[in-house]
């Protein structure tokens, strides 16, 4: 009969203090605190490899161990990194030569000439690239690709050279299929998603008015592309760029099962080699020395050194370009 | 002024270079796709699902130990890496004008570009190297630490896909903030959310390298994450180097599931953001 009651709840019952006041700021402290926790996980990530490598690293010095050529974990007990430093600039720099101007094609391709359906399709496998596990390339690395680029390259290069250049043979190396030449060409096909995405959105932020304009002037395709539209996208390729260089400098097991894995210098063009995630990989479960240990943790450090350089700079200039910003 | 005709022509000579360009890119992605079909998918019987590893050099046998060592170190993995994640995105996207996110975005994304070896190593020091042992559960430390950067990454996008108006129009019926992001923007952005979980899942569970010294590998079944435990990609790669054939088959079945477990994820992740 009487409906007094029904309404008090409603309108007189206020939020307990908690709710209304400090709701707010607990909630924003917990997702600090835990937000906080990938501050805390990329600095603890560089403290606690030096302090692994701490004991290597100081026996044979901050630039001993890098520049140090011996790496002899079984005898000497003698611990140089440089070897892997340098298998590992060589190839990321390569492969990043080898696939930036590729993977720009692509980009350019999808952004401007391909229909809506072909384009999609394109970005679709370019983004799928990037998530394949990387020792789904290594075992058709192992099997596929090796064996075919000593057939119809490694073979040929070596024979043709021992009868016409017998100087170039001790630079091109043993024609084994794993070698340094195989792991660039894995590298390079590893790479392209990354600057081909960045490049792609970098081009798509290009104003319709600047195309427009230079269309309205008479220039032909190519031409709005190379005075307007690349001008425009610079930023956003280079940082794919960066990006792409990261991904090279630790991508570890495709490379580790293609290159061969040999760390004595100097390095050939077919003959194997190493880069410093691939000794990582291999020597870590097998290290039984104490010194030993430290150095493989000391490699880890000097990578964590050139990776946070590289992928700083390349966040740094995303952030800055907003470019990517929808991208994982 | 060059003449029409040359300017045309070397318009259409670029247009080809860039189809060839293109085609060049796609290419290894599609052999990779092809070989790992042709070369595996009539190794995926019932056996590689339900068996154990034999032997060396004896036929037959499978990867169940493998198989469930993955889902439990990725799962495990995503449970630890979640709340994290989701809390870096929220404060990204929510908190727009937060002092610390300049810095946690920059720290973010190096972290999300970091060897992922390196959060292995980093794994390695802290539980295997305390315990003495190697165990599941650094493995499915190191899983999170590669999924925690991913997680923000795509929290953060798919929060700010959310119109402002359904903030706005939950601060004026008299919501605190916190409660508006909790039930009206979160809900509102839950398959996003839900997805970026799954692609950062799918990227843990294909990495075989952080794992060589934390999980370690075990050619037996256990669930056990204090025990060696056996992953996908880790057997993958044992099996690609050793030298018996039906080892490699074996390998490239391994390689065709690893694959359709991307191909599936990316393809839930164009599903869910389509028409964005």
């Amino acid at each position: 009969m009487q409906q007094a009651p029904v309404q008090s709840s409603i309108i007189k019952q206020q939020p307990s203090a908690i709710y209304r006041v400090l709701g707010d700021r607990i909630f924003l402290s917990v997702v600090l605190l835990l937000a906080l926790s990938i501050v805390a996980l990329t600095l603890g990530l560089g403290y606690y490899l030096y302090l692994g490598g701490s004991q290597t690293i100081n026996k044979e010095g901050f630039f001993g161990f890098l520049t140090g050529t011996t790496w002899d974990p079984a005898l000497k007990l003698e611990f140089g990194i440089w070897p892997f430093v340098l298998g590992t600039l060589i190839t990321s720099l390569a492969a990043l030569v080898v696939s930036v101007p590729v993977a720009l094609a692509a980009a350019i391709f999808t952004a401007e000439y391909a229909p809506r359906w072909l384009a999609g399709f394109i970005n679709y496998l370019v983004d799928l690239m990037a998530a394949v596990p990387s020792v789904v390339y290594g075992i058709w690395g192992i099997f596929v690709l090796a064996p075919f680029l000593r057939e119809i390259i490694y073979l040929p290069a070596f024979l043709w050279a021992a009868e016409n250049a017998p100087g170039l043979s001790p630079f091109l190396g043993n024609p084994a299929g794993y070698g340094m030449f195989t792991g660039i060409v894995i590298l390079s096909s590893m790479i392209i998603p990354f600057t081909a995405a960045l490049s792609r959105d970098a081009i798509a932020l290009v104003p319709a008015a600047q195309r427009e304009g230079a269309y309205a002037l008479g220039a032909t395709r190519w031409e709005v592309m190379q005075t307007v539209i690349l001008p425009y996208a610079r930023g956003g390729v280079f940082a794919g760029a960066m990006l792409a260089l990261g991904r090279a400098l630790g991508e570890t097991m495709a490379v580790a099962m293609v290159i061969g894995n040999g760390n004595i210098l100097p390095y050939t063009l077919f003959g194997p080699a190493s880069t410093m995630p691939a000794v990582i990989a291999l020597e870590m479960k097998e290290a039984v020395e104490d010194l030993h240990y430290s150095a493989i943790i000391g490699v880890g450090f000097y990578l964590f050194l050139i990776a946070f350089i590289v992928n700083a700079a390349a966040s740094y200039l995303l952030n800055k370009l907003k470019v990517g910003d929808q991208r994982a | 002024m060059r003449n029409l005709q040359a300017r045309y022509t070397r318009d259409r000579l670029i247009l080809i270079v860039v189809i060839a360009g293109t085609i060049l890119a796609a290419l290894p992605l599609t052999l990779v796709l092809g070989y790992a079909l042709v070369n595996g998918f009539s190794s995926l019987n019932w056996d590689f699902f339900t068996k154990g590893p034999k032997p060396p050099g004896e036929l037959g046998g499978g990867m169940a130990p493998a198989i469930v060592g993955t889902l439990i170190i990725t799962g495990v993995g995503l449970l630890m890496a979640t709340p994290f994640g989701i809390a870096a995105g929220i404060l990204l996207a929510e908190y727009p004008d937060n002092k610390l996110n300049p810095t946690l975005r920059l720290l973010s994304d190096t972290l999300n570009g970091m060897p992922a070896i390196l959060k292995g190593l980093l794994a390695y020091v802290l539980v295997v190297k305390v315990q003495g042992s190697f165990s599941g559960f650094s493995g499915s430390l190191a899983m999170a630490f590669i999924m925690i950067p991913i997680i923000a990454k795509t929290t953060e996008s798919v929060l700010k896909l959310v119109p402002w108006n359904i903030r706005e129009a939950g601060l004026a019926l008299g919501l605190p903030r916190w409660r508006v992001i909790l039930s009206l923007v979160l809900p509102a952005a839950r398959a996003g959310v839900v997805t970026g979980l799954l692609l950062a899942t799918a990227r843990a569970a294909g990495e075989a390298a952080p794992l060589i010294f934390t999980a370690f590998g075990n050619s037996l079944l256990t669930y056990n994450l204090s025990q060696p435990m056996d992953a996908l990609p880790l057997r993958l790669y044992a099996y690609a180097i050793s030298p018996y054939e039906d080892w490699h088959r074996q390998a490239w079945a391994a390689a065709v599931v690893l694959l359709g477990l991307v191909v599936l994820t990316s393809l839930l992740a164009r599903w869910v953001t389509r028409g964005r």
